[in-house]
């Protein structure tokens, strides 16, 4: 860690010595980090690999893969092979669960924003004290069990749910609304999900906004709105992307959510993919459906990368 | 006009209705579930009085003992490895000098965040499933542990890398004035100024490992039944309070190692 901060011009004798050390001493660093990458590398990178081979071959009865070539699974994404005359027909079964787990993803992740901005902004205008607080209560349902939050959900919406039974008792229904195992759950589900993903970036974009500039444009004769849209808003944009990036990912690939909630009838992408690998006994098939899922991440994430560095050029 | 002197210029309007709105929406779903695991009546909808009976039921029954013993085993020492490992790479990826493939290993660390979780799992489930099929190869519950401490990396790494980079520098180097070896300098230095980072992301690896249901469920084998996959089990028999009761159990130990976790951060900001 000693850097030669003072060497000369003319290395000395000393000064080389010192070099080497430094250099040995960053060796020894690098190698510090070979654990991790080491198991990640095995038990992380290795695995996706295997699912990009496993998608190019053929499904053996029981579950698990036969070692030989076929598009079939790519080709099953979209079509379906006609048991008698062996054509290929376009059924977009498949096709349909992806666009309506984008649908779910995009208004999860706007009503999200329309929520979390306004709660963000809220907690980063409250003096520090009171502000701890704030990010412990959004950080704790943040960190908590999905599958245990979820199944509150349940509780409440069930047939024989707190809703439902209040309503009764109330005499303004006379029989349970059925809202479980419904679209209507699942987006419930996933908003209640991933509501604290949204707030946490936003917030720690939104702390360190530059107040003198708000003060600005109100001495210029803004109004109220003007600041949000013109000033505020702007400003968080980095944030405001983080956020709809954690939202619109794992919400995308949602399992939990629709496996409780949707009960299994109403699917989004995570559980058609797992159940290739349950029921469905088609492995080959379950790979292709998660690669093409891991597209449209990377997509994300390369709208993502492309915005922040082109703020970095701008800025 | 209205006089702009008067007006906060940090207050927008409505949005402290929405905060408090969005609080409530996040807690009393949580709430009820945890009022609930406290009723006398049999029925998870209907309240007859108060008992803590669920949780004594709970805690005398063998499966949940079993569940529990399994989450314990898994979730610590994915906790011990992951941290091991993610403080040695911090050390070694943070203030040194960019080596070359520093950025390509940032994100091999950080994969697994970004990675959809249904993703992993079915990937971690085919690649045990061939190492079972070639070689043979079956870790029993280490199968387990090592997926989990692959995604407990990042999250221990996170803020150890956070509070080596608030370091004070200048301590480390003192030290090596003082003609203190690398090792000693680290040791007596280095080290006891990580511990609260070191802390805080055991804490947060021991927490997504301790909650995590998606690669578990996919992954586990026959009797690897963990706490989340006991309560899905649960899910769907008949209900009874007692997975009320268990629910409220696993909440509040996220509770605590996220407050600890918290307050240890804080600390370090102070």
């Amino acid at each position: 860690m000693t850097t030669a901060t003072l060497t000369p011009t003319m290395p000395s004798k000393a000064a080389l010595f010192e070099a080497q050390a430094v250099k040995a001493g960053a060796r020894r660093n690098r190698l510090l980090s070979l654990p991790a990458l080491i198991i990640i590398g095995i038990f992380g990178v290795l695995p996706l690999l295997i699912i990009c081979v496993y998608s190019f071959l053929v499904a053996a009865p029981y579950g698990g893969v036969q070692w030989q070539f076929s598009t079939d699974a790519y080709l099953n994404f979209l079509f379906q092979r006609d048991i008698f005359d062996d054509t290929l027909q376009f059924t977009p079964d498949f096709l349909i669960i992806y666009l309506r787990s984008f649908l779910f993803a995009v208004v999860t992740t706007i009503i999200c924003l329309l929520l979390g901005f306004p709660t963000a902004y809220f907690m980063a205008t409250r003096p520090p004290a009171q502000r701890n607080w704030w990010v412990l209560l959004i950080t704790i349902p943040f960190w908590s069990n999905l599958l245990v939050r979820t199944l509150a959900i349940m509780f409440i919406i069930r047939d024989e749910g707190l809703i439902n039974n209040a309503l009764l008792a109330l005499g303004v229904i006379d029989k349970p609304i059925t809202m479980l195992y419904t679209n209507f759950a699942i987006q419930l589900g996933l908003l209640y999900a991933f509501l604290p993903f949204m707030v946490l970036p936003l917030y720690s974009s939104l702390e360190k906004l530059d107040f003198r500039l708000i003060e600005a444009a109100y001495d210029l004769y803004a109004t109220r709105r003007q600041v949000l849209w013109r000033v505020i808003i702007p400003l968080s944009k980095p944030g405001i992307i983080a956020g709809c990036l954690l939202v619109f990912i794992p919400a995308l690939g949602a399992y939990v959510t629709p496996l409780i909630l949707g009960g299994g009838v109403h699917l989004m992408i995570g559980d058609l993919i797992a159940q290739q690998f349950g029921s469905g006994r088609n492995w080959p098939l379950g790979c292709a459906q998660a690669l093409i899922l891991m597209a449209a991440v990377l997509v994300a994430l390369f709208f993502y990368v492309r915005n922040t560095s082109g703020k970095v050029q701008h800025g | 006009m209205a006089e702009p002197r008067s007006i906060d210029i940090k207050e927008q309007p409505g949005f402290r209705s929405i905060a408090i709105i969005c609080l409530l929406v996040l807690y009393v779903p949580v709430l009820i579930l945890m009022i609930f695991s406290l009723n006398s009546g049999s029925l998870v909808t209907h309240w007859e009085g108060v008992t803590l009976g669920w949780y004594g039921s709970a805690l005398r029954n063998e499966e949940f003992h079993n569940a529990a013993r399994n989450t314990l085993i898994i979730s610590i020492s994915a906790t011990i490895i992951s941290t091991v490992c993610a403080t040695l790479a911090a050390i070694g990826m943070t203030r040194v000098k960019p080596w070359r493939g520093l950025a390509a290993a940032f994100m091999v660390i950080n994969l697994p965040l970004m990675v959809p979780e249904i993703i992993t799992a079915v990937a971690t489930l085919s690649f045990f499933a061939l190492i079972a099929g070639t070689f043979g190869l079956n870790f029993g519950i280490g199968n387990l542990i090592l997926a989990h401490t692959v995604f407990c990396i990042p999250f221990a790494y996170m803020p150890i890398r956070a509070r080596l980079e608030d370091m004070d520098l200048t301590l480390e180097y003192a030290a090596a004035d003082l003609y203190a070896t690398p090792w000693n300098a680290f040791r007596r230095i280095t080290l006891p100024l990580l511990v609260p980072g070191i802390m805080s992301g055991a804490a947060l690896a021991f927490i997504v490992s301790f909650d995590d249901f998606t690669i578990t469920q996919l992954v586990a084998g026959p009797g690897q039944t963990t706490l989340p996959l006991y309560i899905w089990n649960q899910i769907r028999r008949p209900m009874t309070p007692e997975i009320n009761a268990i629910s409220t159990i696993l909440l509040l130990v996220s509770i605590l190692f996220v407050s600890v976790s918290f307050l240890i951060a804080r600390r370090r900001a102070k």
